[in-house]
């Protein structure tokens, strides 16, 4: 990787560019430009895919899956090149990733639960709703 | 604070290279009493960083929870709700954000190779990409506001000022107030017809249907057919008037603002029969968790301000940047967020 | 809080007295904005230990009301709710959960690790204050503001939600709450990276004590649990002011809902209170019986293995409100395995104790009655998490003998057996051993009298959190244990406002304490006591910290001092005599 020498006279030590004097390690401009242009393609083929209706080919769940399967690459390369997860050490990424194996449990168990007892529920507007809209003179 | 400033045993092992532009380095005032060197103290600056977004992402967690139930249960809402959200308005706020996130990536290493000058750009770009985020948001939450599309209960109020409210009943009122008036009388007089039947000796059906109600009884002399014909068309009549001054209405306005008019075709929840049980909560979650993105580039726009402020004091070198670090890390994962938030509620 | 004079009578050495902790600046400023652990972890003891005085206030308040079944204490119902409520919440957030970590695990932490300061003593001192801002609000709570809080500590929607119903003190306590959440959070993030980041050379992971062990799964969970706290309070303050609608089945909520996202964090809560609890207890066993802990890493382990399954049980707290039958089965089944990694620990506690030389010190007395009172807590546990006989036993007093046997019983009493045995490292001063002896006595009787009673109380069915319970069809049974368990919770009182005393005492009128009073191998003692400002002049290099074999009783000073036949490792902190003078 080469990029503009800002300053010299620290980076001339280091042959590899990407390197540098202090501490951390630097990405060069060019290389976070290119990321970004990814994120933003990447954000269009959502936006696109949004509106290929998926049903014609018998996939009803497929616009919120591939929805989610870009927003999870974006968001991995964010991660990863943005807020150098890639350069830095494994025990930041275990950190960040337990606390999303976390949320997957608790979403997981929350949702198997309200999804089996949700056929007891009342699925019509809800008493206090029905009030207001009875006041309003809009009841269905 | 009273302690008393300490001398620090300097054990600066992790600083080979000297840098001729930061003299003052070989006395860092940023490294803490309780570190060896500036490494140690940088990579645990980032550590506490880190563990902090693990939380912030267990924070968003929750309400990431609820959307995930909700929608799991109830996805005829979202589909209903996110109609109502403009995907050109999302998009460009994702995209805002995202070049956003790029320069203040930039503005890390430009602090990594002491590059004050490029810093400062950086951070006022991020700077301006943060208030070009919160600027869409609000015009988006002030369209909502007016049409009334509010989380909970607030969601079955009349909109304060809104484009889709078809204010029928005010327009109608009145006429509704004949039109009851001329039921009742209708069938009162209905009622007494019956009576006078009942008091008639039966007829054939034939010759009933046959009869001209004027000769059915004394009632019935001053209530012809015309009369009655009349009426209903009168009623009729008044009901198409209205529609086409709807219609009249609309073109006019479509002749404005045709792209509004368009919108204007959908109903207002409230008005809508199609409306699905309880869609209210559509909203809900949509104002809570995108309020608390919000919140978050707000509390990103201070930091950022701060991080600028020290910039000016000189107060970042290549040896020394955890802040800069630190809040870059910060303004990321509020990009990251909203790289779920704009799928999830802008495009269903 | 004022820095502790020293007695006329025991003259000592000007430049000692200037270079400990307690007597390094003065004044009252000096401690409100230290970023010194040590003073913060005793502010934040100060500071626990006063609310701890107020929930026990409404804990005997409680108790007494149930002396006779019409109630003794309160005319109105709504009284005793909110008392039953504020002792519940404020003993569990402003208590027990920072009672070890921030209190204790403060001053030992970095002293135990070789460090000079938590990593961020900036966050720490504002963590403390963030601690100082919840009390205020509970404060505010107690004097009824908006009618006070009785919605029970768990704050369960739609109850608390709507307004009429709970009192809209419920607004103030979220806030609280929610404050009292993020202090949590940050002395978590503290102790993670202080472990990590700030380990001298030699101290790796497998020789730190087992209590940093215990504090580092403690400060996972914090860090990792607290947050889902802090969203399911700010949900509930929302829902409440404005109506909307998350948890309310009125309005298209669901209610079983808040209790997943009240649980998520509060299971995990209740192992924020008991692993630093069982930290204490490792050392407490091992240095009180002079005798290399047993299964050091089994333990090490366990700790996290408990950490990890805290975070998947919260369920059975649910198992009668509505959810489902199979998640009811699922959370049970993970349930059980939680009792492994205690079990384990507690086996090796008593492997420890075998064939060590004990010393029946005070802190040992402590930590013996935490492995009764604990057993009896996790045993009881298992009735609870079995779902026929939670059917039964669930809102009786059942519960509440558990959860006091594990929360009271085992964290609050396993914290002042830490307290006791790093009081003289603390204040630099012995308390009397056998007054000492005396208070435990009557806490532990006291104790098992108030709460063995109400496992019997419980499962005859006689329900939690009622006012009255005249009427009923055992009402004479429940009476009779009712006053019992009332007996027991003045002897309870008594033990504490004796254990109050001797400790008072001996800040004034204590002898001086060596430096290393009960012959402990951690690095805390290697230091003075109490120890100077900036714990060590450099990193000292470590043993194993649980090796014995080199330290022998030294008469002089009535203190374990190193043997002079075995060379010392490294250069340990001898004392701080150089420096700040």
């Amino acid at each position: 990787m080469s990029h503009e020498h800002t300053e010299a006279n620290i980076e001339h030590h280091h042959p590899k560019g990407h390197e540098h004097a202090g501490i951390g390690h630097a990405v060069p401009m060019w290389f976070l430009a290119f990321i970004c242009a990814i994120l933003l393609i990447l954000t269009g083929i959502t936006v696109f895919s949004s509106f290929v209706d998926f049903n014609e080919w018998h996939m009803p769940e497929m616009n919120l899956t591939l929805a989610l399967i870009i927003a999870t690459v974006k968001a991995c390369i964010v991660c990863l090149y943005f807020m150098h997860l890639r350069w830095d050490r494994p025990f930041v990424s275990f950190i960040f990733i337990t606390s999303v194996i976390l949320l997957a449990l608790f979403i997981g168990f929350a949702i198997t639960d309200t999804k089996e007892y949700q056929p007891l529920v009342d699925q019509n507007d809800s008493p206090l709703i029905q009030d207001r809209l009875t006041e309003l003179g809009l009841e269905k | 604070m009273t302690q008393v400033p300490m001398e620090h045993d300097h054990h600066e092992a992790g600083l080979h290279g000297h840098d001729v532009h930061d003299a003052h380095h070989d006395h860092p005032k940023e490294l803490g009493h309780h570190w060896d060197n500036l490494n140690q103290q940088f990579e645990a600056g980032k550590l506490g960083m880190w563990l902090f977004l693990a939380t912030e992402i267990l924070l968003f967690g929750g309400l990431f929870c609820g959307y995930a139930i909700w929608r799991g249960n109830h996805p005829d809402i979202f589909a209903y709700g996110s109609q109502f959200l403009s995907v050109k308005w999302g998009a460009i706020n994702t995209c805002v954000l995202l070049l956003s996130s790029m320069t203040m990536a930039m503005g890390v290493t430009m602090a990594q190779r002491g590059n004050k000058p490029g810093l400062i750009i950086c951070l006022v770009l991020t700077l301006l990409g943060a208030f070009g985020f919160l600027g869409i948001k609000y015009v988006e939450y002030s369209h909502k506001f007016h049409e009334g599309l509010l989380p909970g209960i607030a969601f079955y109020e009349k909109p304060s000022d809104s484009h889709i409210w078809v204010e029928i009943e005010e327009q109608a009122g009145d006429q509704q107030e004949t039109s009851i008036a001329t039921d009742v009388a209708e069938s009162k007089e209905e009622a007494e017809l019956q009576m006078a039947r009942a008091d008639l000796p039966v007829m054939p059906a034939a010759e009933a249907t046959t009869n001209e109600p004027a000769a059915i009884g004394p009632s019935g002399l001053n209530q012809s057919r015309v009369v009655q014909e009349e009426e209903t068309y009168r009623v009729f009549y008044k009901e198409g008037r209205i529609a086409a001054q709807e219609d009249q209405a609309a073109m006019a306005e479509y002749a404005e603002h045709p792209e509004e008019a368009m919108r204007e075709l959908e109903k207002h929840p409230l008005q809508d029969p199609d409306r699905p049980p309880n869609a209210q909560k559509f909203f809900t979650i949509y104002f809570l968790m995108t309020g608390l993105h919000g919140i978050h580039v707000v509390v990103g726009v201070i930091v950022i301000l701060w991080l600028i402020y020290l910039t000016f004091r000189g107060r970042f070198s290549p040896h020394y940047y955890t802040p800069v670090d630190c809040g870059g890390l910060y303004w990321h994962v509020v990009d990251l967020i909203w790289i779920f938030l704009f799928p999830l509620f802008y495009l269903i | 809080m004022t820095t502790i004079p020293v007695p006329p009578s025991q003259p000592v050495t000007p430049e000692l007295a200037r270079d400990n902790y307690l007597t390094y600046t003065r004044g009252i400023w000096s401690w409100l904005f230290t970023l010194d652990h040590k003073r913060i972890g005793v502010m934040y003891l100060c500071g626990v230990l006063s609310m701890f005085f107020v929930g026990g206030i409404f804990a005997l308040l409680v108790r007494t009301q149930l002396l006779t079944p019409e109630g003794a204490v309160f005319n109105d119902n709504a009284n005793y709710n909110r008392a039953f409520t504020l002792h519940g919440a404020i003993m569990v957030f402003l208590v027990i959960i920072p009672s070890v970590p921030a209190a204790l695990g403060n001053f030992v932490l970095p002293i135990m690790l070789g460090a000079k300061d938590v990593a961020f003593p900036r966050l720490n001192l504002f963590s403390f204050w963030l601690w100082m801002a919840g009390a205020v609000f509970f404060i505010l709570v107690l004097v009824n503001v908006d009618g006070g809080l009785d919605t029970g500590w768990t704050f369960y929607t739609p109850y608390s939600t709507t307004d009429g119903m709970a009192f809209g003190g419920v607004l103030w306590a979220v806030i609280g709450v929610f404050i009292l959440g993020f202090s949590s959070i940050f002395t978590g993030m503290n102790f993670i990276v202080t472990i990590h980041r700030l380990r001298p050379p030699g101290m790796t992971w497998f020789r730190m004590p087992l209590f940093l062990w215990a504090l580092y799964a403690t400060a996972l969970i914090q860090v990792l649990a607290t947050p889902v706290l802090g969203i399911t309070v700010a949900l509930l303050f929302m829902e409440r002011l404005f109506g909307m609608g998350f948890f309310n089945p009125a309005l298209g909520g669901d209610p079983v809902l808040y209790q997943h996202f009240f649980w998520f964090y509060s299971h995990p809560a209740v192992y924020i209170m008991i692993l630093p609890a069982m930290g204490i207890i490792s050392e407490l066993i091992s240095v009180h019986s002079h005798k290399h802990i047993f299964g050091y890493r089994f333990i090490a382990f366990s700790s996290i293995a408990i950490a990890v399954f805290g975070f998947l049980v919260w369920g059975h707290h649910m198992f009668t409100s509505g959810q489902s039958q199979l998640i009811n089965v699922i959370f049970s089944a993970i349930t059980f395995s939680v009792s492994i990694p205690s079990a384990i620990k507690v086996f090796n506690w008593l492997a420890t104790l075998y064939r060590g030389s004990i010393s029946l010190n005070t802190p040992m007395l402590y930590a013996l009655g935490f492995i009764v009172i604990f057993a009896i807590g996790g045993l009881t546990g298992l009735h609870l998490g079995t779902l026929a006989t939670d059917i039964h036993l669930h809102d009786t007093y059942f519960v509440v003998a558990h959860f006091h046997y594990v929360m009271m019983g085992s964290a609050l009493i396993a914290m002042i057996g830490g307290m006791h045995h790093w009081w003289p490292k603390m204040t630099g001063r012995m308390y009397n051993e056998n007054w000492g002896r005396f208070g435990f006595a009557l806490v532990f009787i006291g104790f098992n009298v108030t709460f063995f009673t109400q496992f019997a109380l419980g499962s005859q069915g006689m329900p939690r959190r009622y006012a009255t319970y005249n009427g009923m069809v055992l009402t004479d049974l429940y009476h009779l244990y009712h006053v019992i368990s009332t007996i027991g919770s003045y002897i309870l009182a008594l033990g504490f406002f004796v254990t109050a005393g001797y400790l008072l005492h001996s800040i004034f009128a204590g002898k001086r304490a060596p430096d290393n009073p009960w012959g402990g191998r951690s690095l805390e003692w290697q230091c003075t006591s109490p120890p100077p400002h900036d714990n060590f002049k450099e990193a000292p290099t470590v043993g194993d910290c649980y090796d014995y074999s080199v330290l022998e009783w030294d008469e002089s000073q009535q203190g374990y001092k190193w043997r002079e036949d075995i060379e010392r490792p490294g250069n340990p902190h001898v004392s701080g005599k150089d420096g700040h003078a």
